[in-house]
């Protein structure tokens, strides 16, 4: 990128089962929290990018915010797939002067509105490209995420020999994050493995615990380029790469017709692009944020970034790998299983908190932070550094 | 690979120990009422309640009163906290609890008891703060409505720190009896494929009781799900197998939760891996779900789900 760009400004609403306001409320509250964090005023912001499935328009949030004209908005596909993609485009927009201060949102009332976890039968419905592809899984009851993961999820068990425990320890792993973080909602909540073990199933093999919570709130993040960042608030979080991608025979959630349906291709192209424009390598990495929707897809996501070889996730988390004090903590915050869902966005917030050394869960000398977005899904990623 | 079944004695278990921990958790502190004891409100409330005491209204008489001035109804306890039209509920130690019993079936909800305490009359100026601590937990238990917890909870309200209202509240939260499906009236089956002119060519095979595979008439090539072209040759040019109809599961699901639509649950979805070198998404039925695994033998049954669908779905095969 010829004009380096870096995260300036991060802010969120509380995080709940109902935020008892509207969503285009919790953008513009968040969108303020990130340009007060910055020290920018709305007026300087001319570029605004959310992804599919957010209901504020991008003009709506610029109406409420008082941001004025826009040079460049954008809205990127594909569901929590595009949490990174949102930084990738606006660190683009100020590489290419389309724009020179972006903000990028996520806002909903997941819980208290509509519900992603819940069946819709309409979503077979439409001869569209997606509505076809659905049409080979949906008229079998075979329609919800927790579903299309799990199937996922069964053949990797089988593949590697990994068990319902290995998926639990990812989730006792975030909540034992949560715990001791103010912001989450499982804050001073954590869940023993037994408890995991216990918890009824939703779609085998997983279990309720093995499933994100469905949260209300909202996320925005400040991009500028880094000269600009430097003269502002905090100290920038440089954007050392940022990228999207999609796996060969790349479906919605349901790419069971390629040769292997253990991995992620899709992460591992995000991966590589990610090494290959960072310079960087997997040691390099202090702390990774990794989209943990549903615990399954964790181990995969180790694997297609190298952080450890086919197969052996499972003995790399049951080792500590993932915690506070391993060798690749994920998710200091609490992850989405145990802070809240805001689609990977709080993720990338707290990327930023570690890169600033100000997170709750701080990782010592946190230079490099990884963090992936929805899995399943044509998905994206990002590096952030300090400068 | 081990698994655990949830169980009722896992649920009970699992239920108990939340409620366990949700007690032991104490008192927890809501948000202090926004505004603090005052006439008007007083005024709307005995006015909707038809209580024409004037020692609540009426200044003048109030400070006749052994009170000496206004007092609240001791009734108005709860109102001063409520958190209005829209507003949020603070967070309390019962909401886990609750929560966790609507997870497990008990969606029902009925209140039994609620008996207030009053240490003192409220007035105008007092600003409350309520507290809240769970208090009660017994169950599963039978009654006229269905099997249930009950949960019990109280509620201290302060003001200035000194504790002037308490609540003791109690309700019954019960799995609602299932109502039974009225015979005889056969619904539209909600799950429809949406069909177009590159897909047709399966659906109506599975009317006639085949399973058509895509083949490229220019190359060969089978592909499923099919498309218009054929990624490999560019042809758009393309015919169909009948596939021989046997196959094995390469993974599966059982689906449990949420409900969905048209199905009764649990209910198995499977990718099956066909002979012939494609694989397909279908459900396996006529076998419990505990035997369905994967490598398992299935051969494609049609079902009918309506006037109009036929599902091709699999059923168990001698290897
Ligand atoms: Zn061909």
């Amino acid at each position: 990128m010829t004009i380096a760009s870096a995260i300036a400004g991060i802010g969120a609403t509380e995080f709940s089962k109902r935020s008892g306001r509207s969503e285009l409320q919790l953008a513009a509250e968040a969108v303020f929290r990130a340009l007060d964090d910055a020290g920018l005023p709305p007026s300087e912001v001319d570029g605004l990018v959310t992804y599919s499935q957010d209901a504020n328009q991008e003009i709506a949030v610029a109406r409420e915010t008082g941001i004025g004209e826009l040079s460049f908005f954008s809205r990127i596909p594909y569901g929590g797939g595009a949490a990174c993609a949102t930084v990738q485009q606006a660190a683009m927009a100020i590489a290419t002067r389309q724009a020179s201060t972006v903000v990028c949102y996520r806002a909903f009332n997941e819980r208290s509105g509509r519900r992603f976890g819940q069946p819709d039968a309409t979503i077979g419905g439409e001869p569209s490209s997606q509505g076809l592809e659905m049409s080979w899984h949906v008229p079998y009851g075979l329609m919800t995420p927790a579903a299309w993961v799990a199937m996922f999820a069964r053949r990797y068990m089988h593949t590697y020999g990994a068990g319902s425990e290995d998926f639990g320890r990812v989730a006792v792993a975030m909540r034992k994050h949560a715990a001791t973080n103010p912001a989450a909602w499982f804050y001073k909540r954590p869940i023993t493995l037994e408890e995991h073990q216990a918890s009824r199933w939703i779609v085998e093999p997983l279990h309720l615990l093995d499933c994100c919570q469905e949260s209300d709130g909202a996320v925005a993040l400040v991009i500028t380029s880094l000269d600009r960042a430097r003269d502002l608030r905090h100290s920038p979080a440089l954007i050392a790469a940022a990228t999207q991608g999609a796996g060969a025979g790349q479906m919605m959630m349901t790419s069971y017709y390629r040769d292997d349906m253990t991995g992620l291709p899709e992460m591992s192209v995000v991966g590589r692009k990610l090494w290959e424009m960072s310079g960087m390598s997997p040691s390099d990495i202090q702390t990774a944020i990794l989209y943990d929707h549903f615990t399954p897809f964790v181990l995969p996501q180790l694997e297609e970034l190298g952080f450890c070889p086919r197969g052996e996730a499972k003995d790399f988390i049951a080792d500590g790998g993932i915690e506070l004090d391993g060798p690749l903590p994920v998710n200091p915050h609490g992850g989405q299983l145990g802070e809240a869902y805001i689609h990977g966005m709080n993720g990338i917030a707290e990327a930023v908190r570690q890169i600033r050394g100000t997170a709750v869960n701080q990782i010592k000398n946190a230079r490099n932070v990884l963090v992936t977005a929805g899995t399943g899904v044509p998905t994206s990623a990002l590096i952030l550094t300090t400068p | 690979m081990t698994t655990v079944l949830t169980t009722p004695e896992s649920v009970r278990e699992l239920l108990a120990a939340l409620a366990e921990r949700q007690m032991a958790a104490g008192e927890t502190p809501g948000a202090p009422a926004p505004d603090p004891v005052n006439l008007p409100m007083i005024r709307h409330w005995t006015a909707a309640m038809g209580d024409r005491n004037p020692v609540y209204t009426d200044e003048e008489f109030a400070a006749r009163s052994v009170h000496g001035g206004i007092v609240a109804p001791p009734a108005m306890a709860q109102v001063w906290t409520m958190p209005g039209l829209g507003g949020e509920r603070s967070p309390t130690p019962v909401d886990d609890v609750l929560a966790a019993l609507d997870e497990h079936g008990f969606t029902g909800v009925v209140a039994t008891n609620c008996e207030q305490t009053y240490h003192r009359y409220l007035r105008p100026g007092d600003r409350l703060v309520p507290a809240t601590r769970m208090t009660g937990f017994a169950g599963p238990k039978r009654t006229a409505l269905g099997e249930g917890y009950f949960v019990t909870w109280e509620v201290t309200w302060y003001a200035s720190g000194e504790a002037v209202n308490s609540m003791v509240f109690r309700v019954l939260k019960f799995r609602p009896r299932e109502r039974k499906s009225q015979p005889g009236i056969r619904k539209s089956y909600p799950l429809r494929p949406a069909v177009n002119r590159d897909t047709e060519f399966f659906w109506e095979g599975v009317r006639k009781g085949e399973l058509r595979i895509q083949r490229c008439a220019r190359c060969g090539e089978l592909r499923h799900p099919p498309g218009p072209m054929c990624p490999r040759c560019r042809s758009a040019d393309r015919t169909h197998v009948t596939a021989s109809g046997v196959g094995t599961v390469y993974s599966y699901v059982v689906h449990h939760h949420p409900p969905v639509p048209g199905r009764e649950t649990p209910f198995v979805v499977a990718v099956v891996e066909l002979p012939e070198g494609v694989r397909i998404v279908g459900n396996v039925v006529d076998c419990r779900y505990e035997e369905v695994g994967i490598g398992m033998p299935v051969r494609v049954a049609y079902r009918r789900m309506d006037e109009d669908l036929i599902l091709p779905m699999w059923v168990p095969r001698e290897s």
